[in-house]
């Protein structure tokens, strides 16, 4: 199994690692026993996200989809930011092995996790908007 | 050792060793002049028969056996197949199905058990405990009339821990139970004589030991009448088929030889930078040492970093120049991190930070002051980024580490 050099590089030096204080929404995927945790929190200007940070516990591929996924939708309106796909992603890339694919569906699900927070906080159903989510789960993996 | 001016730690020797310059030297000739079919009657057959036999004395003597109880293999798992499948094999003709074993044996053990779990044959799986190692009163507790065999590794792959084998063997011995060990971790590393620990069969391999890969041995008592694994000419005195691979069982020999003669030296040596290394990395905030501290090859050191997720932590050591390994899943290529790590009890998110450092002769002071000058900062910047390692110190997480949500 091989990384893609654009991996490696998103590996070795990852974009908007941290946390943003006062967000306005935070999501969080995976959990530890599967051994991949992604946290993902953003701040919301009009329709924009102007902010996002990521923090990931997990594979290198983990923390590169991460990093990516974030670059992918930072100055994107939410709209755009829900429409981003794992494939997507992935592309950006240069592709995951497939053992891996897994980590970029994560960094979806944690944009639209965040976003759902979002929308929670602002009173709104998020669920109409964007759809299923499964929860930071325990004892469950996925491939 | 340099390169480009960067420096580079070989620190997965448990996974593969370089092969020792002299080991080499004497392999060479087996390919340039003495080529020939060990079973031809013309001289570069007979010579290259005669350097086998050669090496089956010196495999033989330093194993404390008889030179016509070794037998060449391809590798330490078709010894450690050939062992469990064919001892199965053979005692089940009397009726005895049942086989002990341990949870953390290497996989070529564990999975031809489980093989003959398939076949209808009944395995014991023993518990190895925080420490991992089997507990003796336990292994003879589980013997019963229908074991056929038990079958104890000598040094753990991932963890290092040595297992009471002259116990066990004398254990077997009292039961008149068949015993093998998976050696593959203690030969070279370890003073074994076969004779005096009672060990019916015993699997070497010559890459874990700076000898080539592809070339193993098996040690079978004189009397064990165990049936061929792997059928064919008459080779291995009609016991393994296949042209020997007569440079592999040179330079198993050779590096066996180096390896069994500098046992005492290099145990001393390494067991200071082993201990220094360990004291060193244990200072790093909940990391803990897998395996008892003592009971130990001083050529292994597994740790588990808390909130740490092992391939990532690998990835950057190896930018630094180490190259090391981990029981992580995701290192592993399934989900479930290390069976062997699981064994000793530990929650999937903890195994899944562990890191396995493995050294050998060419191991140098330096090497280890490099790793504990580079591994607590690799530690560090992976937690910064790490939610499970902010859950861990806020306390929000449960007794399996699951992160509690308030």
């Amino acid at each position: 199994m091989a990384y893609s050099e654009k991996v490696m590089e998103h590996f070795a030096n990852p974009r908007n690692v941290g946390e943003i204080e006062n967000p306005d929404g935070v999501g969080e995927v995976g959990n530890p026993t599967c051994g991949d945790i992604m946290r993902m929190y953003i701040k919301v200007d009009g329709d924009k996200i102007s902010d996002v940070k990521f923090m990931t516990f997990g594979c290198g591929a983990a923390i590169a989809t991460s990093s990516m996924a974030t670059e992918l939708i930072k100055g994107k309106t939410i709209d755009d930011a829900l429409k981003l796909t794992n494939r997507a992603v992935m592309e950006a890339l240069d592709g995951l092995p497939a053992v891996k694919v897994h980590c970029s569906v994560l960094a979806e699900q944690a944009i639209k996790s965040a976003v759902s927070d979002y929308y929670k906080r602002r009173g709104i159903d998020p669920t109409p908007i964007v759809g299923e989510i499964p929860e930071a789960e325990h004892g469950h993996c996925a491939v | 050792m340099t390169t480009n001016g960067k420096r580079l730690v070989y620190a997965d020797n448990a996974a593969t060793t370089a092969v020792l310059p002299e080991v080499l030297e004497a392999i060479l000739p087996c390919y340039k002049e003495n080529y020939g079919n060990p079973s031809s009657l013309y001289s570069i057959g007979t010579r290259a028969q005669e350097t086998i036999n050669s090496a089956r004395e010196t495999v033989a003597s330093l194993l404390g056996a008889q030179q016509n109880e070794i037998y060449f293999t391809g590798s330490g798992t078709e010894s450690d197949n050939w062992a469990v499948k064919c001892t199965a094999q053979m005692m089940a003709k009397s009726g005895k199905r049942h086989i002990i074993t341990s949870k953390f044996e290497h996989h070529a053990v564990l999975h031809a058990c489980m093989a003959l779990e398939k076949e209808g044959f009944e395995v014991t799986y023993l518990d190895v405990y925080e420490n991992g190692i089997v507990r003796p009163a336990e292994l003879e507790a589980a013997i019963r009339e229908d074991t056929a065999l038990v079958t104890i590794m000598y040094a753990n792959n991932e963890i290092g821990t040595i297992q009471p084998i002259s116990e066990i063997g004398a254990i077997c011995k009292k039961h008149g139970v068949l015993f093998h060990t998976d050696a593959i971790q203690a030969v070279g590393k370890l003073h074994i004589n076969v004779k005096e620990q009672n060990i019916d069969m015993l699997s070497v391999s010559a890459h874990k030991l700076h000898g080539p890969k592809g070339v193993g041995a098996l040690y079978i008592r004189n009397g064990v009448r165990l049936p061929n694994f792997i059928d064919g000419g008459a080779q291995e005195r009609n016991r393994r088929g296949g042209t020997e691979n007569v440079a592999g069982i040179v330079g198993l020999a050779k590096a066996m030889e180096i390896a069994c003669m500098g046992i005492d030296k290099n145990t001393e040596r390494l067991t200071k930078l082993h201990n220094r290394l360990i004291d060193e990395i244990l200072k790093i905030e909940r990391s803990r040492l897998n395996g008892d501290r003592d009971l130990r090859v001083p050529q292994n050191a597994s740790f588990c970093f808390e909130g740490v997720e092992g391939e990532s932590l690998l990835l950057y050591l190896d930018m630094e120049g180490i190259s090391a390994s981990s029981g992580s899943a995701c290192t592993s290529g399934s989900l479930d991190p290390s069976h062997v790590l699981l064994s000793l009890g530990l929650p999937h998110a903890v195994a899944h930070g562990s890191l396995r450092l493995s050294f050998s002769d060419e191991t140098t002071d330096e090497d280890i002051d490099y790793i504990i000058r580079v591994l607590p900062g690799i530690v560090e910047r992976i937690r910064k980024m790490s939610p499970l390692w902010d859950a861990i110190q806020r306390g929000k997480i449960d007794k399996d580490y699951n992160i509690i949500y308030d």
